[in-house]
């Protein structure tokens, strides 16, 4: 299969006050269209850096970055706004939802960016919040939903505008373990869809349902290796009968 | 993006935070009513000047008689008769700038007709008077040269006049008692309402001059037939100036006063007057529209100040934004659209409370009031620049925010 994402000696550095920061100090990764990848590393390691990095968020001090086969690592401003817009879906620790405002209008931004006339955002917006099981409350606002519905709803738009990837920064950090894997049973079946997924976390319990695991430390990539990965789905009813059997 | 979907998202910040909002168009509000009713104060009492100077004539001057001193007593000024009606010929005749000179004199007469009886003003003067004044006829007709030989008993009347003693009924061709003459009315005089002093310039009777003075007001019937002032219309486009040194020169030498002898008349340039009074008045509606767009600018300022708290307090939903794909000028026109939609609405209201406010100072105050679209478009123009150009700063500074740094901002 065709390599989605390949980076080659990419690199970041920072300039904090007086010091220069060496975040990534030349990375080179080739994630394969349809991976699901975990991204593990202690704080610090680089991690987070070259998630912003694969996210198009940031730009490289150096290396370059393949999306789909063009190097985006030299482009700027609103050609990597486009390329965000178009291609990847993110998925946050803190949700990152617009408050006051509807799952379904929340669910609808990427597409208002993307240019999308107001019934097309509406149908697509739509039909991403009854995948991910929230056809119900479309109407809802944040603040009247759970944390898992609201990652549910933060998923939904990472999907609408069809990205290649999904990026997810630690998408359980702020969920309890039963919600987590749900979660994660919902990103698994995503994959198996043939959404690429790239998840950055800390946790072992999480990284462990990807089939890829990348370690970072100081910058550099320490450890790559291919996982037996859990399924979600199947934990999910051991969970649940476990919840249930004490009652 | 199309505007209606920036637009809607604009509506939408601007309902979350109700008060905030409200407060902030609040000085954009004041600004536009404020500027709204002082233009409508100010344009009022132009338009009040403006219709006097209509009313008394444009380009007129009255030559009254000077003062003189007696025996170390100065008496005032028209103490002294010395105008005569040979001064207004001469007037009208050898200078060129004049278009007409009348001479005019008053005294006041008891009039009768039928069974009513009214005291008003009585006015002895040429055809010249009216036509100085810009006094036309409503019906019947004005006096013409014959008239002015032989002192026929005739006379032309004021509305008001005509209303005390006919009611509704046409007074032409009636005849009336003044001071005991019966007089034939000829004509009515169109409406002119109150003279700049207030005073109801259409309760007046005018009679040919000879006829006033020998038959009703019974002044001396000198050789000389002095007159109470002449009235004096300069032709339009002359310099009002330049024609009044005309006429002072003149008078000087008819009256043969010497070098350096004090005029024994006195010139009234009365267009002037009311002409350096819509000077000043115009300078006060400036004066206070000025003032009053101080506080749209102040309201500008809020609005820059709000802005700028919105874009700290929104950094992670421009952050957020940015991720899913808004690029710079996106955001720079959502922060701009919501600045401008602030001070529109703000604006809107502050047109709808400017329009009350005029009406209703009119109403107390009883001042004039002129309402003009100029004005309201003005000010909704101004407020939606001032959105603008206060709601730029703030939307840059959030267009230019990096996305990981705004996805972080705690």
């Amino acid at each position: 299969m065709a390599a989605l994402i390949e980076t080659r000696e990419l690199a970041k550095e920072y300039v904090m006050g007086t010091n220069h920061v060496r975040a990534l100090r030349g990375v080179s990764v080739s994630i394969d269209a349809g991976a699901f990848v975990a991204i593990m590393g202690p704080s610090g390691s680089g991690k987070s850096t070259f998630m912003n990095l694969l996210g198009c968020l940031d730009s490289p001090s150096a290396g370059d970055y393949f999306l789909a086969g063009d190097n985006v690592a030299r482009l700027t401003g609103d050609a990597l706004a486009a390329i965000r817009n178009r291609r990847i879906g993110f998925v946050f620790q803190q949700f990152n939802l617009l408050a006051r405002t509807s799952a379904l209008e929340n669910v609808q931004l990427p597409l208002l960016y993307a240019g999308a006339s107001a019934e097309e955002r509406r149908t697509r917006a739509e039909e991403r919040l009854r995948e991910v099981g929230l056809g119900d409350r479309m109407d809802h606002h944040p603040a009247q939903l759970s944390g898992g519905q609201q990652q549910r709803v933060a998923i939904a738009r990472a999907l609408v505008n069809d990205p290649l990837l999904i990026l997810a920064d630690e998408p359980t950090g702020a969920l309890d373990t039963v919600t987590s894997v749900e979660l994660m049973a919902l990103l698994q079946a995503l994959n198996r869809a043939g959404k690429t997924i790239v998840v950055v976390t800390h946790e072992h319990d999480i990284a462990a349902f990807a089939s890829r695991i990348i370690t970072f430390r100081d910058g550099h990539v320490l450890e790559d290796r291919a996982n037996a990965a859990r399924d979600a789905a199947q934990l999910l009813t051991t969970l649940v009968r476990e919840e249930e059997a004490p009652a | 993006m199309t505007l209606s979907a920036i637009l809607r998202i604009a509506l939408n910040a601007l309902r979350v935070n109700k008060l905030r909002s409200m407060l902030t168009m609040l000085g954009i509000i004041i600004g536009v009513a404020a500027v709204i009713t002082m233009i409508a104060v100010g344009r009022g009492a132009q338009a009040r000047v403006q219709e006097q100077i209509k009313s008394l004539g444009s380009n007129l001057m009255i030559l009254i008689p000077g003062s003189t001193t007696s025996s170390g007593v100065r008496l005032g000024a028209g103490a002294l008769q010395t105008l005569t009606e040979d001064d207004a010929w001469a007037i009208q005749r050898d200078i060129p700038e004049i278009q007409a000179a009348a001479p005019v004199i008053q005294g006041s007469a008891q009039l009768i007709a039928g069974n009513v009886n009214w005291s008003t003003r009585l006015y002895g003067v040429s055809p010249e008077y009216f036509e100085a004044r810009e006094w036309t006829i409503s019906s019947g007709r004005l006096f013409d040269a014959s008239d002015m030989s032989g002192a026929p008993k005739i006379a032309v009347i004021g509305q008001t006049t005509a209303q005390q003693l006919f009611g509704d009924e046409d007074p032409v061709d009636q005849v009336i008692r003044v001071r005991n003459v019966p007089v034939t009315i000829v004509g009515l005089l169109a409406r002119k309402g109150q003279s700049m002093l207030g005073q109801d310039q259409d309760d007046a009777i005018f009679m040919p001059i000879a006829t006033a003075r020998n038959r009703v007001l019974g002044q001396t019937q000198g050789r000389l037939r002095r007159v109470g002032s002449i009235s004096i219309k300069v032709r339009p486009g002359a310099d009002m100036k330049f024609a009044e040194e005309r006429v002072r020169e003149l008078m000087r030498q008819r009256h043969r006063l010497q070098a350096g002898q004090e005029d024994s008349f006195t010139i009234r340039n009365l267009t002037e007057i009311l002409q350096a009074q819509e000077a000043s008045s115009r300078v006060m509606t400036l004066l206070l529209a000025a003032v009053a767009s101080v506080s749209l600018l102040v309201g500008g300022i809020g609005i820059m100040n709000i802005m700028l708290v919105s874009v700290t307090e929104r950094t992670r939903e421009i952050g957020l934004r940015m991720a899913v794909g808004a690029r710079a000028k996106d955001i720079l026109k959502q922060f701009l659209v919501e600045a401008v939609t602030l001070s529109l609405i703000g604006g809107l209201i502050g047109v709808a409370l400017g329009l009350a406010g005029s009406l209703a100072v009119g109403q107390l105050s009883g001042w004039r009031i002129t309402l003009s679209a100029g004005s309201i478009v003005l000010a909704v123009g101004f407020a939606a620049a001032i959105g603008v150009f206060f709601g730029y700063y703030p939307a840059r500074k959030a267009s230019r925010l990096l996305p990981i740094e705004a996805l972080r901002y705690e």
